[in-house]
This record gives C-alpha cells, structure tokens and sequence, in this order.
C-alpha cells in the first residue's frame, strides 16, 4: 500500500512524427483530488488516454497501486480499480439510464453489492432516479454528466479519472458537479482530473498540476496555485515571462 | 403452387431464410461498422458442411444442425481473427475489402473440394403437407418458420438478458466507452461473428433443403439478399433486418407470381434502391440524411505514390506497341489485348472509386451497357463498327451516370451497396427487356472490329486498337485530372461538407466523373462485344465488377499507371501459370487479402 496510488513516470507521448507529452512526470497521492490543469492542445485529454491505455506512450511507465499498467489493453486497467468519465461524458444512448449504470458495474460479478451499490447511486444522484426509465440521449448536458459519474462509481473504482466534467454544462450544473466530486473524495475514492477552467478545479482539488505544451510547467498543492499569478499565464498559454 | 396463399407461405419462408442472413449482418455492422461480404460464402460453406455430415457421417436432422452451426461459427471467428484483427485502425475501406478478398477464397475453396456441380441436399423429412384454406403447408416450412422464431427469441434474450449481450449493446452503440467499462471488444466482436456466421451457415443449410439443391455458386446472391434486407430495416438494427427480410421475402414471392421467376430479383434489387435513395436509414429511422460516417477521407488510405517518369510511361508504350513483331505469340497477345480491354475499365473505376471516392461495386454494368449498345447499334441499325463503338461510349456514359444519378447523396458504405444493386438492376433489365436485347438468348453475330473497310480481327490488329485506345482514354484522363478539375474531385472525396462550403456543386463534379468513367468502360465493353462476337446478360457478371476493383486497390487507388499494371497484372499473371487457372479466384482472393494487410496503398500508392 503505498502513498501514492496513481504514478505517470516520464512518459513521452508522440502522433506520429508530433511529440505531445515532454518527460511527463504526475503523482496522483491516494485519498485526493488531483487535477490536471491546460489549454487546448496542451496534452491533458492525452494523458487521460495514456492512463486508459487508449493510447501508448513511447516510453515512461504509469503505476497504479505499485501494478505497472503501461500498454495494458483498457479493459484490464479498468478492471485494475480505474473508473473513467469520458470526455464529453459517451454514455450508451439508446440504452436506458438503468442499463448506463449498470454497464458501469460489468467488469464485476458480485451481485447483491451491485444492487447495492446501485441504491446508493440512486441516493447520490436523486436526478438519476427520476430519469431510469428513460434512454440516456434523450437527458440534458448535466442530466448525463451526473449518469455518467455514477456509471464510473459503480465499478466500485479506487481511482475514478474525469476529462473536463464541467465542460458544457450550466452554472447550476456545474457547482451540483464540483459539489459531487469532492463528495466522491470523502467517500474513499481517488480522483484525477483534467481541467481548462483552473479556478473552479482549484477550488475542490487538494493538489495541481499545469500543463502547458505537453510539459508540467507548474504544481503544488491546490490552495498555492489559486494564488499564483503565473498560473493564469500558463493555463491561458500566455507567452513566458 | 398457385394461390395467394402459397405465395405468401413462400415469400415468409424465403423471408425467414434472408432474416437468418440479414440478422448476422446486422450484428456485425453494429459492432464494427463493416459490411461483411463474406457471410454469403459461409452460408454456402453451411450448406455444403450440412450435406458432408449427411453423406458421411449419416447424421439426423438435428446433429446436422448443431455440427453446421458449429462449424460456421468457428469459420466466423476465424475470419474475424485472420481477416479483420489485424486491419484495426486500417483505412475503412480495408475490412470490406478484406471481407470481399476471403469470400473469393472460401468459394473457390468450397468449388476445389465439392466440384462446382450441384447436388441434392435432402432434409431426410417425411414429405407431410396439410391443406391449410386455400393453399398448403409442408414440414420445411414449418420447420424453417419455427427456426426463425425460435433465432429471434434466442438473440433477443441474449442480448437483452445476458451480460456478453449487454457488452454487444454497448459496444454498438459507443465502441470506446464500452472499453472504458471494461468490456472486452475483441471478444465482443468474436462473439458476434461467431453468432452471426452460425445463423448464416444453419441458413444455407435451410435454403439447401428447402430447395433439395445446393451448389457453390450460391454466396454472391445470399450476400446480396442478406444486404438488401439490412438495408431496407435500417443497417445495423437487428429488429429492422428481421422486418426487411420478411418484407423483401414477400416482395419477392409476389413479383414473381405477377411476373415470373426471372423478376424474382428484379424486385429484390428495385425495393434496395427505393429504400437506400428515399429513406436511406432504413424504413424505421426518421432522419432522410444518411448519418456522417466518419469515412470522407479515412475511407480510402492515404499515402505518397510513386512518381513514375514520362520517359518510362512511353518507353514501356512504345515497347509494348512493338511487341506484336515478335513472332508466334499470338497466345500472349491475346492476353495482353485483353489485359488493356480490363486497363480501360480499371482506368473509369479508379476515376470514380479512387479520384473520387465513391467505391463502385457495379461497374460491370457499365461494360454492359458498352456491350449491348454498340453490338445492337452495328447489328440492328447498321452503324459502321468503329462509329457503333464510339456512340456505346456516349450512350454508357449517359445512361450510366443518368442510372447513379439518384444515388450522388448517399455515402461510403452506402454507395458501394447503392451501386451494387444498380449493376444488377442492369444486368437483369438486360436479361428481361427481350424486345430490345434479345433476352437470355443474347446477341449473336456481332461484326467484328474493322475501320474503313480494314479487318481488324486478327491478334496483332486487335492487339494494337486496344493499346492504341487505351493509351488516348489514359492520356485524356491523365489530362483531365492534372489541373482544376482534379482538384476538386479529390476535394470531394476527402471531405464532401468542406467541398461544398466551397461552393462545390457535388452533383455536378460526380456526375462528370461517372461520365468520363462510363465514356471509358462502355468503349471497352463496346470493343469486347465486336471482338467476342457473342454476348449475353452474363458476359459482364458482377465478379467482373470485384476483380476490377481488386486491380484498381492492387495499382494503388486513383493511381492511372497503377490501374494499367494492375489489370495487366491480375489478367495475365494467372495465364502465365497455366497450372493456376482453376485457382484463379482462390488467387483474386490471397491477392487482395495480402494488399490490405501488407500494402493497403497499393503498389504504386494512392493519389
């Protein structure tokens, strides 16, 4: 049991012939909420990627709970304790929110916690209740953000990973969601994020880490970084000073 | 067989059969958005395992069933790991291919081993029928009846019950948020291969016994039913291929109880065409706009091609225009003439499918209607030959484009299936318009090549004219695409939305890409009409219209030197291995399944 439970150890990332990730370096401490903080094009929804093994870095490895999961295929990473909320959150749409959620539980086969797990859901995200019967396309933006975090939750993960949860969403939504990732912390559950909007991730994550151009050009504990002047410049891609 | 009824019996059964196809299809589409043209060979392959485990092993009725399920379902995971693994994140284009690549392989397989003859498949049933109000009933139809329902049941609880259906679900729906669930899609798509291949195999078995007669040219047509079907339910609906089965089985039994037998797919074609061009969605999808497949320009894969020099292009001209001097290799000649005559027509389908980017599977047609016109213009009217030959290219032309025309909005997928039904639509106009193309019979003592007097139908004469054409019909194309023109029709085919925030008329350039293609292919066919003499409606079958796409992948697509050696390739390579020529298709087939995985560009590379 270590302290930390997710590592990104040097890893280059390419597109081809494009380098995306410089030596990335990010540790993800157990218990915390940790967010990744950039730009467009700054490489976060990449690192995402690298850590679903959606994609495979040319070199570094990424360790999860002291296990190298580096080029595992995704659904062995996600059956590691990994939950992910996509990008623009996919959910399954032309299946009902019941089944969304319950395709969050596949990678298990211990039914009665499922049920459980699934009335606890239900508990943590009332909206969810009210919509069950319904097919996930036909929800809101926030409607399907809430389905598509308690579908990472049901696969009971230690990490559950989040590219840009607030993306698209109305005001409203977005403080019910930032009010339910720190809720998901105090739960026992590590969160990693990707974020462009830096103040608002700021405020509900306990660590940080600025990316900018495929390289960490800023970290340190979430309260440090709300204060700093540079972290405007870096997260709007300003030049260097 | 006379009533309304019997025909209705008929067209449910025959319906049940397609649904037992169109279903797999829609599995497989679902999952990995691939038209699989290889599941009417495994169909075939169902019937021929059904009638070696009855001939050989004596097994009854129900062994038989489970051995060819079986059977098929493990050839369908085969072909999903040898055929399709490897191509993952290939262009789109290259699993459709692959699919088409190792049906060539199966049914040459299956003619080398059972003989193209065909044989009775006997289901060892008591021959009880029941009069049922004004028609009858037998123990096949009811046995084919109960299999159907009974698929359906099973596939629905499977995928609405069980968690590998779940996964099936989900994975359809959205292939990487499925992963992201921890759901293995390898096997997801094993699975439905495997799923869709035993239901396709227990259907060629089913047709075999219901028509006591199996034989291994049967996988094109299955294929093509099994698509249409898809196509009029909605492709990849599961539910809407049931439904289109039915419905394409009933319009079916009854054309041909209006019409005749040779209608049968006449109609078949017809209801494709009327779904695709007005609800291409299927006949359950609201939306009239096909989705945005994401295969504008990931369709076909891109790369660098190989410059060839001026001075190599003529110097290889020149040598093969010298070559007739060479004494007593009239054989060789006459392969190479008709290694050009396929040149010319490799030369129209790589302006349509590569320039352009709309992949024609019917192009044969075009060599048809080439054929037909300038046969009947020289015979009927009298019109001296070379003048018959030159108008066949303009009426080609025409009535080629004019036949497409309806199909210029559809995309991808869809106009490869579009112009599939369209080249038969074509072939079976020809085999039913007696008035005009003297129908099955076909048209007899067509004079043959000559210009002002000089007969032209010796090998090296022959020879020449064909080099000769082709070499103008490339240099003109060559031209053509060199400036603006070319420009735009590859802006279309990388991006067709962008093209037309350009101010592109899309219309208006795919139109005169069909024509120059049609122009092109109706002077070949018109030349081979002349040189053959005799032609009917299967002189230009559908096969023509696969191998001419295989030469156009193999030169590299959009490629016109490419598509020259391609076809010389592909016509004269199986004849220098005179050993080879009944492993001609097995050689179509390796052939293609090797490009797509090994040079996907082809030889020369795409342009």
């Amino acid at each position: 049991m270590s302290e930390t439970l997710l590592k990104l150890d040097g890893i280059n990332t390419f597109y081809g012939p494009v380098q995306v990730h410089f030596d990335l370096t990010i540790a993800v401490p157990r218990g915390q909420i940790v967010c990744l903080l950039g730009g467009n094009a700054s490489g976060k929804s990449t690192t995402m990627k690298i850590i679903l093994g959606l994609i495979r870095p040319r070199s570094g490895a990424v360790t999860f709970d002291g296990q190298a999961i580096t080029g595992l295929p995704t659904p062995r990473i996600i059956r590691a304790g990994i939950g992910s909320v996509p990008e623009a959150r996919r959910l399954f749409p032309a299946m009902t929110v019941r089944e969304n959620l319950l395709m969050g539980a596949f990678a298990r086969s211990d039914r009665a916690e499922i049920a459980a797990d699934y009335d606890r859901m239900l508990t943590l995200f009332p909206r969810v209740r009210e919509r069950l019967a319904q097919r996930a396309g036909t929800l809101s933006g926030g409607e399907q953000q809430m389905v598509a975090m308690a579908r990472a939750l049901m696969g009971r993960p230690r990490l559950i990973c989040m590219d840009e949860p607030t993306m698209g969403l109305s005001p409203l939504y977005v403080d019910r969601v930032l009010e339910l990732i720190g809720a998901i912390r105090d739960e026992g559950v590590t969160v990693f994020m990707v974020e462009q909007n830096a103040s608002l991730a700021l405020q509900i994550a306990d660590h940080g880490y600025v990316l900018q151009t495929g390289r960490i050009v800023l970290s340190g504990p979430a309260g440090e970084l709300i204060r700093d002047p540079r972290i405007r410049d870096a997260y709007l891609g300003g030049e260097k000073r | 067989m006379s009533s309304w009824f019997d025909y209705t019996v008929n067209g449910l059964i025959i319906g049940n059969i397609y649904a037992l196809l169109a279903v797999g299809l829609a599995l497989i589409f679902g999952v990995s958005h691939l038209i699989n043209f290889a599941h009417g060979s495994v169909y075939t392959v169902g019937a021929y395992v059904g009638w070696a485990a009855i001939r050989y092993l004596h097994t009854p009725l129900p062994a038989t069933m489970l051995i060819v399920v079986a059977v098929c379902a493990g050839l369908g995971i085969a072909i999903e790991r040898l055929g399709l693994r490897p191509l993952q994140g290939s262009a789109r284009i290259a699993p459709l291919l692959a699919t088409i690549g190792i049906s060539f392989v199966l049914d040459q397989g299956l003619n080398l081993i059972f003989t193209p003859d065909p044989r009775a498949l006997s289901s060892g049933l008591p021959n009880w029928r029941w009069q049922v109000g004004g028609g009858t009933i037998g123990i096949m139809d009811l046995l084919i009846g109960a299999i159907g329902i009974a698929s359906a049941g099973v596939l629905f609880g499977f995928l609405r019950f069980s968690k590998l259906g779940w996964a099936v679900r989900a994975t359809a729906q959205d292939r990487d948020a499925a992963r992201q669930m921890g759901v293995d899609t390898d096997r997801v798509n094993r699975t439905v291969f495997a799923i869709a291949s035993g239901l396709g195999g227990l259907s060629g078995m089913l047709v075999g016994m219901y028509y006591n007669h199996i034989d291994t040219a049967m996988s094109f047509n299955a294929t093509l039913k099994g698509v249409v079907a898809q196509v009029i339910g909605g492709m990849g609906n599961v539910p809407g291929a049931i439904f289109g089965s039915l419905l394409l089985g009933l319009t079916e039994s009854y054309g041909v109880a209006l019409f005749g037998s040779s209608y049968r797919n006449l109609f078949a074609f017809v209801l494709l065409l009327a779904v695709l061009v007005l609800r291409p969605n299927g006949l359950f999808a609201s939306a009239r706009q096909t989705p945005p497949e994401p295969m504008t320009g990931t369709f076909i894969a891109p790369s660098r091609p190989v410059r060839v020099p001026a001075w190599a292009l003529w110097a290889g001209f020149v040598a093969a225009a010298l070559l007739p001097l060479v004494p007593d290799i009239a054989y060789i000649l006459q392969t190479l003439t008709n290694g050009w005559l396929y040149a010319m027509l490799a030369l129209s389908l790589t302006l349509v499918a590569g320039t352009v980017g709309q992949v024609s599977l019917g192009h044969a047609a075009l060599l048809a209607i080439g054929g037909y016109a300038s046969a009947l213009l020289a015979l009927d009217l009298g019109v001296p030959v070379p003048f018959a030959v030159l108008a066949a290219g303009f009426i080609t032309a025409v009535v080629g484009t004019a036949l497409v025309f309806p199909a210029f909005r559809l995309r991808g997928h869809y106009i490869s299936i579009a112009t599939l039904g369209i080249g038969e639509i074509v072939g079976l106009v020809i085999l039913n318009w007696e008035g005009l193309t003297r129908g099955p019979i076909g048209v007899a003592g067509i004079p043959p090549l000559e210009a002002g007097g000089w007969e032209l139908d010796s090998p090296r004469a022959t020879y020449w004219v064909t080099l000769v054409v082709m070499a103008v019909l490339g240099l003109m194309q060559a031209r053509l695409l060199r400036g603006h023109l070319g420009r735009t029709f590859r802006a279309i085919r990388e991006d067709d939305i962008a093209a037309r925030t350009y101010g592109i008329s899309l219309n208006r350039y795919k139109g005169m890409a069909f024509a120059y293609g049609g122009f092109a292919a109706g002077i070949s066919g018109g030349i081979t009409a002349h040189m053959y003499s005799y032609i009917n409606h299967e002189t230009f079958t559908s096969q023509i219209s696969v191998l001419a796409l295989t030469m156009v992948i193999l030169g590299g697509l959009g490629n016109l030197t490419g598509a020259i050696i391609g076809a010389v390739a592909l016509i004269s390579l199986p004849e220098m291995f005179r050993f080879a020529a009944e492993y001609r298709m097995l050689i179509y087939g390796f052939t293609l399944l090797l490009l797509i995985r090994f040079r996907p560009q082809g030889v020369l590379g795409t342009v």
